[in-house]
């Protein structure tokens, strides 16, 4: 990309004072089937370039496509998830442009007929509301493969000595997920937005279509914006006609979305307010300086000629099969949350602490294992989440089951363990040594609670700390503390705590013992 | 023994095969010499030179004799064999051959050699059948005459100064020349059925979804379907037969068992059944001026001869059929100008730089490349379909020609009620000279009026000889037209007419045809 000159802005209150945003949001989705949408090649990402294709996805002379049935069904369940409306009969149909990574220079989409549409998504914004996003239509299509540019300062075509082409990805299941205008959003657009992708993006993962991992490409954004002027008061803003938009691509993280939609309108309302007209144009969204640039003119809109496919048959979804599937839909992911809220018993800061941290499923997983409310939350969100930081791995890919959390957690309630001890416990099993009681017993870590033993350093610690001692002795039972440390380090951590305590205190202020030793 | 080798038909080379009086390897041998003996030769690029038929695209003589010794080894260590086991084959060069060249008949796929077999390949191999090489063909289908093959026309073997019809002009003409006892094609508006008219021999376009489309390079999806040519109604059913069935790699492919066409050849009986002859189709309404008056007469002693073997002939009529060549030239370049859109020069085939451009784009390539290996013809069908699918055109064009197709699908289905099945003259004439239609698409593409019908409507079509023309002493050809799924009601009514016109001929047409001119001579 050759340098770009910095478009002037306009702050951004002053946008919202003079125009209401009029948002659109198209959502491409990477199904996450073994195999590809219309071919029986696997789907494997990462794997060595054009390792993964087949005369039908290499569009070799005379191949065919057949529909792949996990695919479809995985469309009818985001339809559902959506609630929108599961066509009775639909058809596939071709989108013709000529482009080298596109193996027929077509692409296989739904058009006018698409297996879902007329839906909806709640959204929960920060400060708790709901917001209802009208979803469109949800469609099914297959990506393209992978142009690599090489040579030339950019990675992008222009300037580059040669191109490669990567068929790997050409014939992938996508679904897209188109809104309706949104309206009404007003200066909070920026935010819905991030929060719409955010929410659909549970609701995928949820559903366990996808792998959604915005930084691989298997979730992608495309932002739609134009700007109205606000109608005044008293009158209808949904009579005002819509502006011109632009549609911003390249937007591949949540943070992205709301940031470049809120430099859209910026941006745009810099042009109207100085007299000059929105152009209709794709824009290419740049993470590191915040600003979109100009890509091509859509004015001039290339012309698709969509007919049909005559190579697939009518999709006419068995209406039963259609209510097994909403049967079996989870659990929207809003409603859920709000249901283990309250089942955890949390605020909702520590609700929303749990959901940033990813570790809403595991923390669930713990608690079915065995483990309480508290203690399952306690350690996801700290020592593990920790652990993952450190490691630079999301929370689900530490080596460690939920069960396995649940299993430490039942050791240091049956008191066979500490806290402390706990930890080290946790660190030989994401060590790979194997389940929390295999770890205790390979590295010995088992609290020390014979009487002999433990009185033995009780006598060297109150005999070491005779200053103390004579403290308790007068009644200060709160010193007690400073000598069940001392006897923790002699005994490395290995001791039960509460028994030291209390041989401390039988032995020294006999009154106060309560016994438990 | 050679010269009475190839003019068996496959039934009979598959009984001396069995009984062992022949070898595969013999056989074989056989038609191998006879294409060198009379298909002439080819350039360095593949253009046909000198005199010959020039059936052949490809001639695979190694791989061939190969095969038919693995079949003579199997057959005499006594392993039970397919039918047609050791049978030469022709297959028209727009199926994927493993291995083998597959142009289309084009300059764009120069050199391509496909990494996998077609449907119908496949099952010819497992059927163990002899594959001789590819036949010519218009370019990717389109055309009459053969004549927009970028390789050279090839000549009808009753007049060589003559066409062999087209698309499967090749085909045909190698069955008439006796260069194979059978040969595959395939038919989107009459590609099986117009060159077996005009070459005197059998032809079939099965229903729609019958046989399998994967591997066959798409000219139009919707229209396309491969079936069996050969010289007798017998050798194209037992052919049928290999060819057919459900096929999971094609979403259209029918999942109906193939219908018995070879027992249905055997019967030799249509009394009490009704014959329909289409008014539209029969040169007397208002396309008569396009019918040659030899081809009537024939047709009309064809129904004759039904009528003589039992059957009772009725008039039906379909108006929509004087409009299904117009929404046929609407669908056709729609689907052609999508599924020709792959061979852009990025992945296979023909790739030209553009001249005067030092640092081309890849639409320049492709543009350049495309320009160069696509012939006239597939341009104006390309930007015919472009334009017709173009927005604010679809409607208009696309979507009008959709609606025909119904108004077709519904006359078909009410001629079926009134007779169990259609007859027409095949095509409109006999062979026309070599170049006669080139500079007049419209005249070429009135020489599909009567088989277009049956690929819109997706029903099955035959066209079987029923003699020679008065006037020009050449192959007239009629054609039968059966129900969705009742192909081998086109058998049972081609093999009795087939056996009256024998009659009436004192043999097999092709008994009669002129030897073809010797190489050199």
């Amino acid at each position: 990309m050759t340098t770009t000159v910095a478009e002037p802005v306009r702050d951004y209150d002053e946008v919202t004072a003079a125009f209401d945003p009029v948002l659109g949001l198209e959502v491409h989705v990477e199904l996450n089937t073994a195999t590809k949408m219309f071919c029986g090649c696997t789907t494997i990402f990462g794997a060595e370039p054009n390792s993964q294709v087949c005369p039908v996805c290499l569009g070799l002379p005379g191949a065919l496509p057949v529909l792949n049935e996990i695919g479809l069904e995985s469309a009818i369940r985001i339809g559902l998830a959506l609630n929108c409306t599961i066509a009775e009969r639909c058809r596939f149909a071709r989108k013709n442009y000529f482009y080298p990574d596109m193996p027929k220079n077509f692409q296989t989409s739904q058009y006018d007929e698409p297996i879902a549409f007329d839906g909806h998504l709640d959204v929960e914004l920060d400060d708790g509301t709901t917001f209802r996003v009208p979803v469109e239509r949800a469609h099914m299509e297959e990506d393209t493969g992978k142009s690599l540019h090489v040579g030339g300062a950019t990675g992008r075509i222009h300037g580059a000595d040669y191109s490669l082409v990567d068929y790997n990805r050409a014939g992938i299941p996508l679904i897209e997920i188109v809104t309706k205008p949104v309206e009404g959003a007003g200066e909070r657009a920026p935010e819905i937005a991030r929060a719409y992708v955010s929410a659909l993006r549970d609701l995928l993962r949820g559903l366990r279509v996808s792998d959604v991992r915005m930084e691989q490409g298997s979730l992608r954004c495309d932002a739609n914006i134009s700007l109205r002027p606000k109608a005044a008061p008293g009158e209808d803003q949904s009579a005002v006609p819509f502006g011109t938009r632009s549609e911003t691509k390249n937007v591949n993280s949540l943070r992205s979305v709301e940031r470049a939609i809120r430099y859209e309108m910026t941006r745009q309302a810099d042009r109207l307010l100085s007299g000059q007209r929105v152009v209709q144009e794709t824009r290419h969204w740049h993470e590191d300086t915040g600003v979109t640039t100009s890509g091509r003119s859509k004015e001039e809109a290339e012309d698709y000629r969509y007919f049909p496919e005559p190579d697939l048959v009518p999709i006419v979804p068995d209406p039963a099969r259609v209510e097994e599937l909403r049967a079996l839909l989870p659990e929207p992911p809003g409603v859920r949350r709000k249901r283990l809220q309250a089942e955890w018993g949390i605020s909702d800061l520590e609700m929303r602490d749990v959901v940033n941290a990813r570790a809403v499923e595991l923390i669930e997983a713990t608690i079915t294992a065995g483990a309480t409310a508290a203690t399952a939350r306690k350690w996801w969100t700290q020592e593990l989440a920790r652990q993952a930081k450190t490691s630079g791995v999301e929370l689900a890919d530490l080596p460690i089951t939920p069960a396995q959390v649940a299993a430490l957690q039942a050791l240091v309630d049956a008191g066979t363990i500490n806290d402390k001890l706990a930890r080290q416990v946790l660190e030989g099993v994401l060590a790979g040594e194997g389940d929390p009681k295999d770890v205790v017993a390979a590295r010995g870590l088992k609290v020390v609670s014979d009487d002999g033993a433990l009185g033995n350093a009780v006598d060297r610690a109150i005999e070491a700390n005779p200053e103390v001692a004579e403290k308790i002795r007068g009644g200060k039972v709160a010193a007690a503390g400073a000598l069940v440390g001392s006897v923790m380090r002699d005994m490395r951590g290995q001791a039960d705590a509460a028994k030291v305590r209390s041989l401390i205190l039988a032995r020294l202020a006999p009154g106060e013992a309560d016994g438990n030793g | 023994m050679a010269e009475e080798l190839i003019r068996r038909t496959a039934a009979e080379l598959a009984g001396a095969l069995t009984r062992r009086e022949v070898s595969s390897v013999e056989v074989t041998r056989a038609h191998l010499d006879r294409i060198a003996a009379v298909d002439g030769t080819r350039d360095a690029d593949g253009v046909a030179t000198g005199p010959g038929v020039h059936a052949f695209l490809h001639v695979s003589a190694e791989s061939a004799l190969a095969e038919a010794a693995f079949v003579d080894a199997a057959r005499a260590a006594g392993e039970t064999l397919p039918p047609l086991a050791g049978v030469p084959i022709a297959v028209k060069d727009v199926m994927t051959t493993r291995g083998v060249p597959t142009t289309c008949g084009s300059r764009i796929l120069t050199g391509w050699v496909p990494p996998y077999d077609a449907t119908v390949v496949r099952k010819l191999k497992e059927s163990r059948l002899v594959l001789l090489g590819k036949t010519n063909m218009d370019e990717f289908a389109m055309g009459s005459s053969t004549e927009h093959s970028a390789y050279g026309p090839t000549r009808n073997p009753w007049d060589p100064t003559r066409i062999p019809g087209g698309s499967g002009g090749g085909s045909a003409a190698a069955l008439a020349a006796f260069e194979a006892p059978l040969a595959t094609g395939t038919d989107t508006g009459g590609s099986i059925r117009q060159p077996a008219s005009v070459t005197g021999t059998v032809g079939v376009k099965p229903t729609y979804g019958a046989v399998s489309r994967y591997g066959l390079v798409a000219l139009a999806s919707s229209l396309d379907q491969a079936g069996p040519c050969a010289r007798t109604v017998l050798d194209t059913a037992l052919l049928h037969a290999v060819m057919a069935g459900h096929d999971p790699r094609d979403s259209t492919s029918l999942s109906d068992p193939v219908p018995d066409v070879v027992a249905a050849a055997t019967t030799m009986d249509v009394s009490g059944m009704r014959i329909g002859v289409v008014r539209e189709l029969h040169g007397d309404a208002e396309n008569g001026s396009g019918y040659q008056a030899g081809v009537l007469r024939r047709f009309d002693e064809a129904v004759e001869a039904l009528v003589d073997a039992g059957a009772k002939v009725v008039e039906v009529s379909c108006p929509s059929f004087t409009t299904a060549l117009a929404a046929y030239y609407l669908i056709l370049p729609s689907e052609a100008s999508s599924n020709l859109a792959k061979f852009d020069a990025m992945r296979y085939g023909l790739r030209v730089r553009p001249e005067g451009v030092s640092d081309p784009t890849a639409e320049q390539v492709m543009a350049a490349s495309r320009a160069a290996g696509f012939g006239d013809e597939v341009k104006r069908r390309i930007i015919l379909g472009a334009y017709a699918l173009s927005s604010g055109y679809y409607d208009a064009y696309y979507g009008s020609a959709q609606k025909v197709r119904t108004l077709v699908q519904r006359d078909f289905a009410a001629a079926f009620a009134e007779a169990d099945v259609l007859v027409s003259p095949t095509s409109p004439t006999t062979a026309f000279p070599l170049g006669a239609k080139l500079d007049d698409p419209l005249s070429m593409y009135l020489q599909d009026v009567a088989t277009i019908p049956a690929n819109l409507a997706g029903v099955p079509g035959m066209s079987l000889p029923a003699g020679l023309a008065d006037e020009d002493g050449l192959p007239v050809g009629v054609q039968i037209l059966a129900p969705a799924r009742a192909d081998d009601r086109l058998y049972r009514v081609g093999a009795v007419l087939e056996a009256a016109l024998r009659g009436r001929w004192g043999g097999p047409l092709l008994d009669r045809i002129p030897e073809f001119p010797p190489l050199g001579g």
